[in-house]
């Protein structure tokens, strides 16, 4: 069963009020660098960077971080293919914004950690995600949330985004 | 896609997929080499060993590298200093060190087929690094990736790999590697060092250089191995360079926008003048391709089988 739960204005709406949160909460755009986990991170990441930049008028620097060569599946999942970080800036003592599109076990975040601490040393790292699915299984939480969307582990949830070539969407899919 | 094979001995074996898959991983991982931290922890707690039966420095050290890079950890065995000089056979050798636990071998040894051997003797994964005249897929994987990051294709372009065929294992792999990928290759040499057999395999052979570099987009020189030219293979090393050394001027009949290329070591002003060498060539950029192909083998060679697209 597939069930619609945000549309391409819900997305937009979340996405432009986490943008609103960070920058409030930042106290301006000035030290942030956006940085979007390969590869379905990275469209929320360059929309928050283009709305953070579009409501204080400035340019907010936007990254891509691969976390291949930091997962924690590779002995029993084997080798992923492999994609390139491309972070145009320094980020040490940078505020990074981590963005990803569905947060879940954590396993990806705590591995982008490591990579990003491996590329510098940035002053805050925070994490803003599109979608809080919940099931945890690291120590880890989320900063900015577009929708705390409560699920069962068997459902799955899908988005969809313009940019890889579908209708901006979130459903939940379950057997 | 997955990459399934349990190891590299080489490029023939190889689908033009698998090829792409190896060469657009080594170019995101050498993004890695230019890191001020150049250590990801991904093959942590495997164990790679390299097994030399010949002299090598920057196969070697880049493999190594590469493996350090990936936090694997590494041993190296040589001739010299280890039980083969007590007269332990490659068989017995080899399963010793498989019984410590070594998840990967990187062989090198002057017999042809000795990876092969080797990948039926062991379980764990073999990398030919250099298997007597056979082949050396490393190499050619790199010269590969060399090749398409100044040319952007593999599709229609003309290599001339011009030297010592008959002696080079380089040149059997860079044959297989770019004709799979739709590249066509020459071959040129003296017809001493040209062995009968190469008119089987898919690339052309010239005895003239001019004609053999014309509209060439890539020249691969290879060394002239002073080791083995006791033999009378050609009069003079000086007769060698007229005839077949490559300068400036014989590479006008190229494409203007030609790369050399060198597997390394050079003997300046023998088989390449110093000038294009140092001033004209992409030899440096291929010791660090090298390192970048060979972690993305090692990487995509001990995640073993079971690759999904997430």
């Amino acid at each position: 069963m597939i069930k619609q739960v945000m549309d391409d204005n819900e997305i937009r709406r979340a996405l432009t009020r986490v943008a609103h949160e960070i920058i409030e909460r930042s106290k301006g755009a000035d030290n942030l660098v956006v940085i979007g986990i390969r590869s379905r991170g990275v469209p929320p990441a360059q929309r928050l960077a283009a709305l953070i930049g579009e409501i204080e008028g400035v340019k907010v620097p936007f990254g891509t971080l691969d976390i291949s060569f930091y997962r924690d599946d590779y002995s029993i999942r084997g080798a992923a293919p492999v994609g390139a970080s491309d972070i145009p800036v320094d980020i040490t003592d940078k505020h990074v914004i981590l963005v990803d599109e569905v947060l879940y076990t954590g396993r990806t975040i705590r591995a982008a950690l490591d990579a990003l601490m491996d590329m510098g040393r940035p002053s805050v790292i925070s994490l803003a995600v599109l979608i809080d699915r919940g099931h945890r299984e690291l120590p880890i939480r989320a900063d900015y949330v577009g929708k705390n969307l409560p699920t069962s582990r068997s459902e799955s949830v899908k988005v969809s985004w313009k940019e890889l070539g579908g209708e901006d969407a979130v459903t939940i899919v379950s057997e | 896609m997955r990459f399934t094979k349990k190891d590299i001995l080489g490029l023939e074996y190889l689908t033009p997929e698998e090829i792409t898959l190896i060469i657009e991983t080594a170019r995101t991982q050498k993004d890695l080499l230019s890191r001020p931290i150049k250590k990801v922890p991904i093959l942590r707690g495997k164990s790679v060993c390299t097994l030399f039966y010949e002299n090598s420095t920057r196969t070697r050290t880049s493999f190594e590298l590469a493996a350090k890079m990936l936090s694997a950890d590494t041993s190296s065995v040589s001739v010299s200093g280890s039980s083969i000089n007590k007269g332990e056979s490659f068989k017995d050798t080899l399963l010793t060190l498989e019984s410590m636990g070594i998840d990967l071998f990187i062989i090198r040894h002057e017999a042809s087929g000795s990876s092969h051997y080797a990948s039926q003797i062991v379980k764990s994964h073999v990398v030919n690094a250099g298997d007597g005249l056979h082949a050396h897929p490393t190499q050619g994987l790199l010269d590969m990736l060399t090749i398409y990051e100044n040319k952007g294709k593999f599709e229609g372009l003309n290599v001339c790999v011009v030297g010592d065929i008959s002696h080079s294992r380089v040149a059997r792999s860079n044959v297989w590697g770019l004709a799979k990928m739709g590249a066509h290759v020459r071959v040129c040499g003296p017809s001493t060092l040209i062995p009968p057999d190469f008119d089987k395999l898919p690339c052309e052979v010239y005895t003239d250089l001019d004609k053999a570099l014309e509209g060439a987009d890539a020249v691969n020189v290879l060394r002239i191995q002073k080791e083995r030219m006791d033999r009378g293979f050609f009069p003079t090393i000086g007769e060698y360079v007229k005839l077949y050394g490559i300068t400036s001027e014989r590479l006008k009949g190229c494409k203007d926008d030609v790369i050399v290329l060198h597997p390394g070591p050079i003997n300046r002003g023998v088989e390449i003048d110093a000038d294009v060498a140092y001033n004209h060539s992409v030899i440096l950029d291929q010791v660090t391709n090298g390192v970048a192909v060979r972690m993305a083998i090692l990487y995509l060679l001990l995640g073993g089988g079971n690759a999904e697209i997430i």
